[in-house]
């Protein structure tokens, strides 16, 4: 008779519950608080003020501005990431000479630190030196005295922190589709491919609603990663110029910690919560059906 | 017949062209940091010069400068210091904790399983107004030791999910065994689970890492002074004196950074998008 001792699981699991408890748990609850609160940086002191702070902020046309630029910069990017990722996983997904190298050039952005990354980036948008302006330049799309400020004009920069955004997330939801279509059983599109379907509908019919809920997951993670995400804005422009670039992390990041009002800046952080919340909804109703079946 | 033929070859010349066209963009930065290294600042600021070449001798300058007059030795040292105390505080809560959670805990420890992995959902950039109080108030403000303490709130979620995965694939029969046998159950864990286990663990030691070293707004937030500083923030922070950018040892700061943790990490990528495709994928 094998004797379970019933208390070893609890003791085992405890200490790192426990841990996240503190560390997750606790500052979590804290931003609550302190987003109806008048909490400064070095004050001790905890006033209660209500929804004081979250009507402040949305009569701020700059933070309006920058929810509604954090929904511009999520989609934007996560479309550009899907049809991208979409069409490299199928480059990928069969056996050709080079693969693994491929798949190391391909993997760099999302492997490599993001900050060090975007830092690349900053030096190939430069305004003088830029090297994509120095072909448009050679390729007479563009005067040389009058070169694009890719981080410098507010609809550019914008649409520069959302390239690179793209390029850094690309890779992320390659791999994952790729797992996805190594999953699919190979006899299904040979099947279609036997009855006469061509490359492209076998691809758009049989292959790509089959990985409706990888590609689930690849747009679920990646859309929290890109909405939460203040990286690369804050070393392409620091949400310059003239704040055309803030996505809600950054306004958070520079109302909360650089301007010391720990409470405006947790409550617009607390507008990351939504989307958190649909997307845990989402994850656990996926990992549910994972065990059921 | 030659028709046939195209219809056949065509879709394989795609195929190249559309991984060549996606190497060439996403590794572009990459080649560029290599360039950018090596070239001298006359060649890189004379606008007449094709960029794509060396139109002077390449040099060793930028990489002198780098190592011997910035602090980027420094906040090498301090990444990887940060990252050993911060993986094995992962190991030692983790590795018994997906152990329980696999084995001894039955269906609610599934459960709570899910719901440490979904605690890893919650950004630094919800947390770091409430964690910068906590960090004061631990008095830890400007030291390495608050990411020390910061990071395993994202390592820990990671590592624990993980490794249920691989906890649950070792089969039962071995441990019901060694039970028989007279070991307890923790005698089980030590003496038969962990070394079973070395391959999930070293990918687990592998992940922590890199993603102490990948984080960027926690060291940000929490470090002021730049000797205390990691190197994912103190190069794009701190290696700018002024407003003048120094492109080449700025890149060469880059392309060391970059390679070799983009390397460890791309050796162990597919388990750890397993963690996020459980229940997606069978």
């Amino acid at each position: 008779m094998i004797r379970r001792q019933r208390w070893l699981g609890p003791a085992m699991f405890m200490p790192a519950v426990a841990y996240i408890l503190a560390l997750v748990g606790v500052p979590f609850v804290m931003a609550f608080l302190y987003s109806v609160s008048d909490a400064k940086v070095g004050s001790v002191s905890y006033h209660y003020v209500g929804l004081q702070n979250f009507i402040s902020i949305l009569h701020r046309p700059a933070f309006i501005r920058a929810l509604q630029d954090s929904f511009v910069f999520t989609i934007t990017s996560q479309v550009l990431v899907l049809i991208g990722a979409n069409i490299l996983a199928l480059s990928l997904k069969d056996a050709f000479p080079g693969r693994r190298f491929f798949r190391f050039l391909i993997l760099l952005p999302w492997v490599a630190p993001v900050s060090i990354g975007s830092l690349g980036w900053k030096w190939i948008l430069d305004s003088l030196y830029s090297v994509i302006s120095w072909v448009m330049v050679r390729m007479h799309l563009v005067n040389q005295y009058d070169t694009p400020m890719w981080l410098g004009e507010p609809k550019l920069a914008m649409m520069s922190v959302i390239l690179v955004h793209t390029w850094h997330m690309l890779p992320f939801a390659t791999v994952i589709i790729l797992a996805g279509l190594t999953a699919i059983p190979k006899d299904i599109p040979e099947a279609a491919a036997v009855d006469g379907a061509g490359f492209f509908r076998t691809t758009f019919q049989i292959t790509i609603p089959m990985m409706l809920p990888i590609i689930n997951v690849a747009v679920l993670f990646g859309a929290i990663f890109t909405f939460t995400d203040m990286t690369v804005i804050y070393i392409l422009t620091r949400g310059g110029p003239y704040d055309t670039t803030q996505v809600i992390p950054t306004e958070a990041f520079f109302t909360g910690i650089l301007g010391s009002d720990l409470a405006e800046g947790a409550a617009i952080s607390i507008f990351l919560v939504p989307l958190l919340i649909i997307a845990a909804y989402i994850a656990l109703r996926s990992a549910h059906r994972a065990e059921v079946t | 017949m030659a028709r046939r033929r195209l219809t056949r070859v065509l879709p394989g010349i795609m195929m190249w062209l559309v991984r060549i066209f996606f190497a060439v963009v996403l590794a572009f930065p990459f080649y560029w940091m290599l360039i950018t290294t090596f070239k001298r600042n006359t060649d890189l600021n004379n606008l007449k010069n094709n960029p794509f070449l060396f139109n002077e001798s390449p040099t060793l300058d930028h990489l002198k400068l780098l190592f011997n007059e910035t602090l980027f030795p420094r906040w090498v040292m301090n990444t990887m210091f940060a990252g050993l105390i911060v993986v094995i505080i992962t190991l030692v809560l983790a590795v018994p904790a997906a152990y329980a959670l696999a084995r001894l805990t039955g269906q609610w420890g599934a459960q709570l399983g899910i719901g440490i992995f979904l605690t890893y959902l919650i950004p630094p950039t919800l947390l770091f107004i409430p964690l910068s109080k906590v960090i004061s108030f631990l008095g830890l403000q400007d030291s390495l030791w608050s990411i020390i303490i910061v990071y395993p709130t994202f390592t820990i979620p990671f590592s624990t999910w993980l490794l249920m995965g691989f906890f649950k694939s070792i089969p039962r029969d071995l441990e019901d065994a060694a039970l028989v046998d007279g070991l307890t159950q923790w005698g089980a864990f030590v003496k038969l689970v962990i070394p079973m286990s070395v391959s999930g663990i070293l990918t687990v030691v592998i992940f922590a890492f890199t993603l102490v070293t990948q984080e960027f707004v926690y060291a940000l937030t929490f470090i002021s002074s730049a000797a205390h500083q990691t190197v994912g923030v103190g190069v794009p922070t701190f290696l700018i004196r002024g407003d003048v950018y120094y492109w080449g040892s700025l890149m060469a700061a880059c392309l060391i950074t970059s390679l070799p943790i983009g390397f460890l990490y791309n050796l162990f990528l597919d388990r750890f998008i397993e963690g996020f495709t459980v229940g997606a994928v069978k």
